[in-house]
């Protein structure tokens, strides 16, 4: 999803690992924007540039159509304004890569209806008072919002529990409920 | 205002050498088209150039900075500029890069500006001297690295006026530079900023001995101009809330206040101090002339020609501001990130937390010695020979 020699933006950038392979192995001009101290040294010393600050002012620092791709990976649920980090990704960058954890998937449905609890598990791993993910969605919920938005999906690829593409025929029929996760291709 | 410091982590005794870089046969010619000769330069270097001499960091002062960064020149307790940040095992870790700082042209502290003398009359100049551009002061850099035998930099670090010149030199000299430095800089001043300059300059040329600025013939100097031009210039550089913190409503030597016109408060006695003891160290054309370059500086003025040069640099930065910073507040380092990267040139980016406003690039502040550190590490691990 990330064509060779790019520019590319990597929004909530962690230790830089995916920018600094997207640089050395596909030639792409690589940025990321990172609120922690810890991952803003690690880009460093990969010598990855990187832009500390939190997604949701980072995003705005660029010129329009800046980037060739912007990447939000796993980080959606953790902006203070999803809708407004959605917009300014396609702002600055000409097409959007976006990831998160389905909180539809079943067995979180299942701690809320069966033990009547905020799930925590391996795909939504914080308790609800002690996490970054302050915007959980489900994929119905994602995807009306990028359809409020104007935003239309080139691509969606659903993931299962261990992160990796989900097969067959249910899960693509029931995505809702089946996939652990999705991550979409985006663009106006 | 040098602080003492321990041997560990020091460079040590050093010295400021001089060179004649430009002469009558080889003048520097200026922007303008001005010409200039001869042109000396006094300059420094700490740490050992390694065998392919790649490990060199080139350090641009500020606008009353000199070639004086690190070490001390006899006494122990009275250090360079700069002597937090460059030393054995510091950010600018003399172990590892071979560090050249020198006086900027138009300078007073060794380096050929104003106060020197011109040829064509055997008088100083005055302001017979050429006005300058920081192209200039970067053509000087360069010479001096020639005549030094150091074909590229490893880095090239500066704060404020020294940060431009940093920038300068990356867009003249795309492929100079490996890792470009700029702390609390600006790509272009703002209103605020001139009007500053302007009332500083304002100071020093009404002041009856500045004499068009040949106050050297009449064995004078325009002392009164140029203490207020650095009292007021000294207050841009520390933030509300140090200056709250270091002198509050307090007064000098009472408790009680005495109610009149002279020093009273504190911080009119700091003040003042400032300003005296900066006519020791100072010539007021160099201020002029130096002030004066950084209003003028605006590379990204043009900004399509401006992004077309910058698309062949070479250089990767790191910009850092510091949060109390009203001077050069972190507005103008992310203008410098903005246009930078839209350019796609790599750059690092951090504001850090400091209570000491823009005077903060000259002291230990821990979060900004360890980005610098981690920066040039890298810078290091790439030019030093693979074990």
């Amino acid at each position: 999803m990330v064509p060779r020699g790019s520019r590319v933006l990597d929004l909530g950038s962690g230790d830089g690992a995916l920018l600094q392979h997207l640089a050395a192995e596909r030639g792409c001009s690589v940025t990321g924007v990172e609120a922690s101290d810890d991952g803003f040294f690690a880009c460093v010393a990969r010598g990855v540039p990187v832009v500390q600050a939190d997604m949701d002012s980072g995003v705005s620092e660029f010129e329009d159509g800046s980037f060739d791709v912007v990447i939000l990976s796993q980080r959606l649920q953790a902006t203070n304004r999803p809708a407004v980090v959605l917009a300014e990704m396609l702002r600055v960058g000409r097409a959007g890569i976006v990831s998160f954890r389905n909180v539809g998937y079943w067995p979180h449905r299942v701690d809320l209806a069966v033990k009547g609890r905020m799930t925590v598990s391996g795909t939504v791993p914080h308790a609800w008072h002690d996490t970054p993910n302050i915007h959980l969605c489900t994929i119905r919920d994602f995807e009306r919002l990028a359809r409020d938005l104007g935003i239309r999906t080139t691509r969606r690829v659903l993931l299962d529990a261990a992160g990796h593409e989900a097969a067959g025929r249910a899960v693509r029929l029931r995505p809702n409920v089946l996939a652990a996760g999705a991550v979409y291709g985006l663009n106006r | 205002m040098a602080t003492s410091a321990g041997t560990e982590g020091s460079v040590g005794l050093v010295e400021t050498s001089r060179v004649v870089l430009f002469t009558g046969d080889d003048p520097l010619v200026l922007d303008s088209g001005a010409t200039l000769a001869p042109v000396e330069v006094a300059y420094e270097t700490y740490g050992t150039l390694n065998a392919d001499r790649s490990n060199a960091v080139f350090v641009c002062h500020a606008l009353t900075g000199d070639a004086h960064a690190a070490g001390h020149h006899g006494d122990p307790s009275r250090v360079g500029w700069w002597d937090t940040l460059i030393g054995p095992g510091k950010p600018v870790d003399t172990d590892r890069f071979f560090v050249v700082s020198a006086n900027l042209l138009g300078g007073c502290q060794g380096t050929t500006g104003p106060a020197s003398t011109n040829p064509a009359t055997g008088e100083p100049y005055g302001l017979r001297f050429p006005l300058f551009t920081v192209s200039d002061l970067v053509r000087v850099h360069r010479k001096l690295l020639a005549h030094l035998e150091i074909p590229t930099l490893a880095g090239a670090i500066g704060g404020s006026l020294g940060g431009m010149q940093v920038l300068q030199w990356a867009i003249d000299h795309p492929h100079d530079i490996r890792a470009g430095l700029m702390i609390c800089s600006s790509a272009r001043l703002t209103a605020q900023n001139i009007a500053f300059s302007a009332v500083a300059r304002a100071a020093i040329m009404r002041d009856e001995h500045f004499h068009d600025g040949d106050y050297y013939r009449f064995g004078e100097r325009p002392a009164v101009g140029l203490t207020l031009a650095r009292m007021m210039a000294h207050i841009t550089y520390l933030s509300e809330t140090s200056m709250r913190e270091k002198f509050g409503r307090r007064i000098q030597d009472a408790d009680a206040p005495r109610y009149r016109f002279g020093v009273d408060f504190q911080v009119e006695s700091y003040l003042e101090y400032q300003g005296e003891s900066f006519l020791n160290r100072f010539d007021a054309n160099s201020y002029l002339y130096l002030t004066r370059v950084m209003d003028y500086f605006d590379p990204f003025g043009d900004l399509p020609a401006a992004i077309a040069r910058l698309k062949e640099v070479a250089t990767r930065f790191l910009v850092v501001s510091f949060d109390t910073d009203w001077r050069f507040d972190t507005k103008h380092s992310l203008d410098l990130v903005r246009v930078l990267q839209g350019a796609q040139v790599p750059v690092t980016f951090r504001e850090i937390a400091s209570p000491h406003g823009h005077d903060s690039f000259l002291l230990p502040v821990p979060e900004y010695h360890r980005t610098v550190a981690a920066f040039l590490d890298r810078v290091a691990r790439e030019v030093e020979p693979a074990h």
